[in-house]
């Protein structure tokens, strides 16, 4: 069993939800990021989306674009990234997942990708510009290596392409709450909740909802009625707003904790 | 009967070629657009209205000219021209456009959105949303938007918005990602005219069959005025879609020869260029996997030409298809012989043409003089150049 399952197994015992974190790795450093991961975990954090950045983020928003932006700027790649993970998990415990863009993994290789992935410390991967009809070389690798491929789902899917991305999926299932880029503003929690439950009828799967949660108060009600929720614009929100300034890790401590209660 | 290429397969693919990359958000909306145009494509109304439109507000069939002056000049092959610098807007992109908008209205869209590079797309989009009665959003980088100001303000006089776009190299690239993103919000009631043969599927294979209207008239007009089949075809390529409109339909004709121009910028073995089938490595980008310039972390690099419209890092799948089969050769023409084919054919013709298609012809006049006068050329004119009036004014001095 994987660091992903182990988690949701236990979560669903003690009947509380996900907390899921997304940060982009090299905003504002590297260091930066491997000092996050270990405070996001020491605040109940529960996994840990972490952004690998790409020129060309076409499912992402301003905020995530500049982080990438700004990412990109320190000179990270897949290497370095694997490289912080792999001293990151000496300590951490909580799951990893990658979240990226597809020409990244395919241009480094999938399979090595997963490989170095999976050895570095990572649980999983999610690539919002690959479908799951375009995912079986993905699948397929990640299946031999216990690591997760987590496909995404949206307001428009249809109830044939529910079914077949929850049968896909591993580790949990994306949930997009709103029909735009990350970031942009969420639908009523009624309308999420109505989705997420017609999801669950379809699949034993952990549902996590995603984009668009802006603070606290909508992802506790959000993650009522979900598996988990995963936030990602209001963390960088933070980080950008404290760029450069002595207390940045102190700020984005005390947001993520205030997450953490409406959460947990 | 020619037999007619079944390629993309059905899920898009020209050989290992296309695909769909898009977020999840948009796979409803291309599975409608696929069964909308293969429903259109076999409704007689749908076909007959496109051609009326074709026909009546964009002046179709465009000439096929034979250029006698500059065949003399250069004294080898014959070389005729395809005036798609004659069609409504100036450029071949008007095809396309009248295409994509009479769908969208089947399919009840409200709201057209597009990107541009040279503007020639943003205008021939504007222009069938003025005519249709749709709200029309033009995405346009600053860059372009700067060295394309013609095209500017031709959308806004339409009716158009044009939103400027500052992120990345502020080009067609960035453009792009930014019309997917608006498509991603509004895909309810948007819908996304694509400029080129580009993109996820089905639109590679749509603007293909939209733009193959320029192959089509051209191989009916060179068999009325030479008897035969012409040798080879020669067009420019930055993201495809003229040269994939002349080449298509000449796909099983396979004495014809296809000749695809991209954009050398300041040189291929400088990084500021637009060559992606001479120098890319397979990629995805907007949606497709195909030819990409990329770094070797596998970030898209900035492409870099002259001509708005070849900026592009990327290409359409089936160049891809062409290059990997040896259907078609590629290669490239720099700023600076763009800038001499710009020239060349104004002072010859007294045809100003469009600074994309100027890669075409100065690759031509090294080439067609080098061919017998028996052999036979035909070269797409994508479009008429006074869009870049400003820029070859910087350059030429008089």
């Amino acid at each position: 069993m994987n660091r992903i399952d182990i988690l949701f197994r236990d979560l669903k015992k003690r009947r509380r939800k996900a907390l899921i974190v997304y940060i982009a790795a090299g905003d504002p450093g590297i260091s930066a990021t491997e000092r996050f991961i270990h405070e996001l975990e020491g605040c109940g954090v529960d996994l840990i989306e972490l952004g690998i950045p790409f020129s060309d983020p076409l499912a992402d928003g301003p905020t995530i674009q500049r982080a990438s932006e700004r990412a990109l700027s320190k000179g990270v790649n897949i290497r370095t990234i694997l490289a912080m993970v792999r001293r990151a998990r000496k300590k951490a415990g909580l799951p990893i997942v990658f979240m990226t863009y597809y020409n990244l993994v395919l241009h480094y290789g999938i399979k090595k990708f997963i490989s170095n992935a999976k050895n570095a410390g990572a649980d999983g991967i999610i690539i919002p510009d690959l479908p799951p009809e375009e995912g079986s070389t993905l699948i397929e690798e990640s299946r031999k290596k216990d690591f997760a491929a987590i496909f995404l789902a949206a307001p428009t899917s249809t109830k044939e392409r529910l079914r077949a991305i929850a049968n896909k999926t591993s580790g949990f299932l994306y949930y997009v709450s709103l029909t735009g880029t990350t970031g942009a503003r969420a639908r009523l929690p009624g309308e999420v909740a109505k989705k997420v439950k017609a999801i669950k009828r379809l699949t034993k799967k952990p549902v996590c909802v995603g984009f668009g949660i802006s603070g606290p108060e909508q992802a506790g009600k959000i993650s009522r009625s979900s598996d988990g929720v995963i936030v990602g614009r209001a963390v960088i929100k933070v980080i950008e707003k404290n760029l450069g300034k002595s207390d940045l890790h102190k700020k984005v401590i005390s947001f993520v904790k205030s997450l953490e209660r409406a959460v947990h | 009967m020619r037999k007619k290429p079944s390629l993309p397969d059905k899920k898009g693919y020209f050989n290992e070629f296309g695909g769909k990359f898009v977020p999840e958000t948009l796979m409803c909306a291309l599975s409608e657009l696929e069964s909308e145009l293969r429903d259109a494509f076999k409704d007689k109304k749908f076909l007959r209205e496109l051609d009326y439109y074709l026909k009546e507000y964009a002046g179709r069939p465009t000439p096929l000219y034979f250029a006698e002056h500059l065949t003399k000049k250069l004294g080898g092959a014959k070389i005729y021209l395809k005036r798609e610098d004659l069609a409504h807007t100036g450029a071949h992109k008007i095809n396309n456009t009248l295409g994509q908008a009479l769908l969208a209205k089947r399919m009840g869209k409200h709201r057209l959105i597009a990107e541009t590079g040279a503007g020639q797309h943003g205008v021939a989009t504007a222009t069938v949303a003025a005519m249709f009665g749709f709200t029309c959003d033009i995405y346009m980088g600053t860059e372009d938007i700067t060295r394309q100001a013609l095209n500017v303000y031709r959308m806004k006089l339409m009716g158009a918005r044009v939103v400027p776009v500052d992120s990345g190299s502020r080009t067609l690239k960035d453009a792009t990602n930014e019309a997917i993103r608006d498509w991603v919000t509004n895909v309810k009631d948007t819908h996304y005219v694509l400029g080129s043969v580009v993109g996820p599927h089905p639109y590679p294979f749509m603007v293909r069959e939209f733009q193959s209207v320029i192959g089509k008239e051209a191989r009916a007009q060179i068999l009325k005025a030479e008897g035969a089949l012409p040798d080879f075809l020669v067009a420019c390529v930055g993201g495809g879609s003229n040269s994939i409109g002349l080449f298509h339909p000449f796909f099983n004709d396979k004495k014809v020869k296809f000749i695809g121009v991209e954009a050398a910028g300041k040189g291929l073995n400088s990084k500021h260029h637009a060559a992606t089938l001479l120098k890319g490595e397979i990629g995805v980008l907007h949606g497709s996997k195909s030819y990409l310039l990329q770094n070797t972390d596998g970030q898209v690099n900035i492409a870099h030409s002259i001509s708005a419209g070849l900026d592009y890092p990327g290409v359409g799948p089936e160049h891809s298809y062409y290059k990997k089969t040896g259907r078609a050769k590629y290669e490239a023409v720099t700023d600076r012989d763009a800038l001499r084919g710009f020239r060349l054919l104004s002072e010859s013709e007294g045809i100003i043409p469009a600074m994309e298609p100027s890669h075409a012809i100065h690759y031509v006049s090294k080439f067609a003089a080098k061919l017998s006068r028996k052999k036979v050329i035909i070269l797409c004119l994508s479009g008429r150049g006074d869009k870049d009036i400003d820029i070859a004014k910087e350059y030429i001095k008089l």
